[in-house]
């Protein structure tokens, strides 16, 4: 890999570039999924290659590619320092950075056990056992299971002399039944929707899970919910589960604090931000109990936005977003930090693959514990409803409005959980809703949730996000809007 | 990789290092080399049957913000899969190494996942070779754009827009692909096209317009047209003000119809109504939409893209989805077919999957009523461009939740009146299509929520809007 790179950057350095960073990322992938009772997916795929990214008449340009033959890599220097040139001709000014220290390192997160080492067998059969527990709840029309992991072992390099080698090893797993009857479609999701939970860890994360144990339970709600009450209409108070907070935190927090989406650079595909520049410091993003880090440490936790460097060799690193409810920081790299005038970037550019540009994207977005045990949240409230699991998230492109619905609502009335309803949902303006927050639970109820499958760019990366929460309780919700009968 | 498909290479890479900026036509391989690669992972596996796909992508895409290009950025790359049958039992593994080591590394551990589980019962053998259907996708100017084609038109577009102090954020982008399938019972199938792409937001201070269009021929791109549209939406829209949500008649442009009916795609596999996920689960031969929808998959329709064989190599077939709002078929992957006893429509996924198959060339036939007719004829309504954030909430009823985006109007005694913000909207896309009243020329449209399809402008009534947002 090392080799690699030295090509690319003696290359780029020949053909006039000021600048040149290389990636060199090796990625395997392992999927297997079942449905109904059978094998669906059973796939491993690996990725070789090298992303090289060049300013040159202070522009920037990047070019990847799977050849990587000495000339090979050396073509793809040169080409990346030819687009770098042809970008200069649209070139209002050129590109700065702030400065960063070299580093010469190597990093990979811990895990017990290699989920690749584990034995296919093995793995299918944890899979087609939970298939079967589901399948077995009469009522059930569609049961699907799956796991995925990854592994990414990646060098970085660049001009100004920094050697970064890290591994990553990532593991998730996830269970779903469905149900249709009538007129309705109903489903539940264990641990969390769309794909389970992932994290940067070994196939100890997916034994801990226990899928088999939770799959009567998941069948037997998704049959239920069938015969439970409409979720209500009107204004109330919610209290969101850590999953579904999570990706609230995700849609309402985490994108709007990209920099490069509030510098006007997304506008064309995942937008702007409401959070322009004036509002630094002087927001009043949530209420005073609000606590929320962008955090890339694995002091945080295994996340999937845990590293120890970022993809231009900016060390990981705790960032306050919102400090006891005022609007702290952004997402920054080292282009966008120096725009707005900050001394360092705030180590967020990350890329899918060696085939990619790094961007700036979420690491770990967390809300930090609050005090409240949650047997004390649930007595406390006297009239609520408590949404679990993501069933559906959209928010406008300045990440205002929001409206997400859940699988399944629970009744709370008089401090007590009472019945189950369907079709729950709430929206809102986001800091109307962060600003309602008045409990959020503590760190035993605290989860490091993963989201893998978040899009931004052109061409569209996806990337895996972390997210901690833990349940929250909000005060005067509109809810019900989604299935509001016109 | 073999020793013709690197010599091959070789010559290629040769020519680039003259220019120093690759164009994506350099990259693509023959039949012959394509062929080649499928026979040494042949020989290299033990498997009853050998399946392998090749793809080839080189691609370049110019982004630009703020009236400069901020991004820009190629890539080349082939993958090799290879799929595997021992006994009934099938798996996939892909690899982008592909010197002769890997190649074999890749077959043995296809070989080694596809032992690794019980046999499937619905597996079929491979089938033969086939015959397809021509299509031609591939435009020597689109393989050959270079960076700096892309670089001029954005300094045009982004030049106009400083000169009407407007500010302009997209894309350009232009590539080529390449996908091949073979196998051991003696079938073969490559396809390649070229694909271009621009998109514009022009922005100004409480405004915004869009514009995109997406071909696989760069002569079918006009930047500077679509900047023109993009910019005059921005001016039109200018200090919006809020509207009541509620029951709106809308003028949904093409790309505003591509998202919301792109959702149903998948709503036509046959596996997803064997699985019961689908809104057309006991509704096939009801009228369940209005009498002035007719939907049809055609990879051949001249607007279409992509290959005309399937996942397994079977050729595609012209399939009437709706007539006169009733769904009529469903699409087939082999497998799918059998189980539903039906016959396959070469729309099968890549083996092994759970999904099954899907349509991807849907083509709505339009009406000949034109956007400004549309505007002219209502009283009262809502003229949108673009939506954003489009998910389902409902999966039966195939209700759908997303915002407006980038040019919302309102029209009022048949003029458009201005702008106003943008809507949240809460809508059964079933309930939609029975209510178009007007449609206009179907054409190729771009969005960002769905792929490209062909479809009409449509006015519709009773369109649910449920809340606003503050721009």
């Amino acid at each position: 890999m090392q080799d690699f790179a030295n090509w690319a950057l003696e290359t780029a350095r020949v053909r006039g570039a000021s600048y040149a960073d290389a990636r060199v990322m090796d990625i395997r992938h392992r999927d297997l999924s079942t449905k109904n009772g059978q094998v669906g997916t059973l796939a491993e795929s690996e990725s070789l290659g090298i992303g090289i990214r060049v300013i040159a008449q202070g522009s920037w340009g990047f070019a990847s590619t799977d050849r990587l033959t000495r000339v090979g890599i050396a073509a793809c220097a040169a080409e990346a320092v030819a687009i770098a040139k042809a970008s200069a001709l649209a070139k209002l000014h050129n590109v700065e950075m702030t400065p960063v220290e070299v580093y010469q390192d190597t990093w990979q997160n811990p895990y017990v056990k290699d989920p690749f080492r584990i034995p296919l067998e093995r793995q299918l059969e944890m899979l087609l056992t939970a298939d079967r527990e589901m399948s077995r709840v009469k009522g059930v029309t569609l049961t699907e299971t799956s796991m995925a992991f990854r592994r990414i072992e990646q060098l970085f390099a660049s001009s100004i002399g920094s050697v970064i080698h890290q591994v990553k090893t990532q593991s998730g797993a996830g269970i779903v039944a469905t149900c249709f009857a009538g007129n309705e479609i109903q489903k539940r999701s264990y641990p969390n929707s769309f794909g389970g939970q992932h994290q940067l860890a070994g196939y100890e994360l997916v034994e801990s899970l226990d899928l088999v144990g939770n799959a009567p339970r998941v069948a037997e709600e998704a049959v239920a919910l069938h015969s439970a009450e409409q979720s209500p209409e009107g204004a109330k108070t919610i209290i969101l589960d850590s999953s579904q907070l999570g990706l609230q935190i995700h849609e309402s927090i985490g994108h709007p604090i990209e920099l490069d989406r509030v510098l006007g650079m997304e506008a064309n595909f995942a937008g702007m931000s409401f959070l322009t520049l004036e509002k630094l410091g002087q927001l009043r993003y949530a209420s005073d109990i609000v606590n929320v880090v962008a955090d890339a440490r694995l002091d945080h936790g295994p996340g999937l936005g845990t590293f120890g460097y970022d993809d231009e060799g900016v060390p990981a690193q705790c960032t306050p977003i919102i400090t006891s409810g005022l609007f702290t920081g952004y997402l920054s790299n080292r282009e966008t930090a120096a725009s707005i005038g900050l001394k360092r970037s705030g180590g967020t550019m990350r890329t899918e693959s060696w085939n990619r540009l790094p961007i700036i994207r979420m690491t770990n977005i967390s809300i930090l514990p609050g005090a409240w045990r949650y047997e004390d949240l649930i007595a406390d409230t006297d009239d609520a409803i408590l949404m679990e699991t993501n069933r559906s998230w959209s928010i406008d492109d300045r990440r205002y409005h929001f409206q997400f619905s859940t699988e399944i609502g629970w009744e709370i009335k008089g401090g007590k959980k009472a019945r189950m309803l369907k079709n729950p949902s709430y929206s809102g303006i986001t800091t109307e809703f962060w600003n309602s927050c008045d409990a959020i639970c503590s760190r035993k109820y605290w989860t490091l949730w993963g989201t893998p499958n978040c899009g931004k760019g052109q061409p569209m990366q996806t990337m895996g996000t972390g997210h901690g929460a833990a349940p929250a309780r909000f005060r005067n919700v509109k809810v019900g809007a989604a299935f509001a009968k016109a | 990789m073999t020793l013709a498909v690197k010599s091959a290479r070789k010559g290629r890479t040769a020519a680039r290092r003259v220019s120093g900026a690759a164009v994506a036509g350099e990259h693509m391989l023959s039949d012959a080399e394509l062929r080649r690669i499928a026979e040494k992972v042949f020989r290299l596996s033990d498997a009853d049957e050998t399946e392998v796909e090749i793809s080839v992508t080189s691609d370049a895409l110019t982004r630009f913000a703020n009236n400069t290009i901020h991004q820009n950025v190629a890539e080349q790359s082939l993958s090799v899969s290879v799929r595997t049958v021992f006994d009934g039992r099938t798996a996939r593994a892909t690899t982008n190494k592909t010197d002769d080591d890997s190649l074999g590394r890749v077959a043995a551990a296809s070989a080694a996942l596809a032992r690794s589980q019980p046999p499937s019962p619905d597996l079929l053998p491979m089938p033969g070779a086939q015959k397809y259907g021509r299509v031609q996708r591939y435009f020597e100017n689109t393989a050959h754009a270079t960076p700096a084609d892309r670089a001029r038109a954005v300094a045009r577009v982004a030049k106009m827009a400083g000169k009407n102090k407007q500010t302009a954020a997209g894309i350009f982008t232009t590539g080529a692909t390449q996908f091949a399938i073979a196998n051991t019972k003696g079938l073969f199938a490559s396809h390649r096209q070229t694909r271009a792409e621009f998109s514009i937001t022009i922005l100004e201070p409480d405004s915004s317009g869009w514009a995109k269009a997406n071909a696989p021929g760069l002569d079918l791109i006009d930047p500077v047209a679509l900047a023109r549209s993009a910019g005059e939406k921005a001016s039109a829209s200018r200090q919006p003000r809020e509207a009541a949500p509620g029951a709106w008649t809308v003028i949904l442009e093409p790309a505003a119809v591509l998202d919301l009916v792109g959702f149903l795609f998948y709503d036509f596999a046959g596996t997803a109504v064997e699985d019961q996920r689908s809104c057309f689960n006991n509704r096939m031969g009801k009228r369940i939409m209005g009498e002035n929808i007719l939907l049809h998959d055609d990879v051949y329709h001249p607007l279409q893209s992509g290959a005309p064989f399937d996942g397994e190599g079977l050729p595609r077939q012209k399939v009437l989805l709706v007539e006169k709002g009733v769904p009529r078929n469903l699409v087939y992957a082999r497998a799918t077919a059998k189980k539903m006893k039906a016959k396959p429509t070469g729309h099968g996924m890549p083996l092994p999957n759970e999904w099954g198959e899907a349509p991807l060339n849907l083509v709505f036939t339009g009406g000949d009523s034109s956007l400004d007719e549309m505007v002219r004829s209502t009283e009262r309504g809502v003229l949108v461009t673009r939506l954003w954030y489009i998910r389902e909430v409902d999966p039966y009823e195939k209700v759908l939740t997303g915002m407006t985006r980038d040019g919302t109007f309102h029209v009022e005694h048949g003029r458009i009146a201005g702008g106003i913000r943008n809507f949240r909207f809460n809508q059964g896309i079933l309930e939609m299509l029975s209510n178009v009243e007007m449609l206009g020329p179907a054409v190729r449209s771009a969005g960002e929520e769905s792929f490209e399809m062909v479809v009409p402008p449509m006015k519709v009534r009773n369109f649910h809007f449920s809340e606003v947002t503050k721009f």
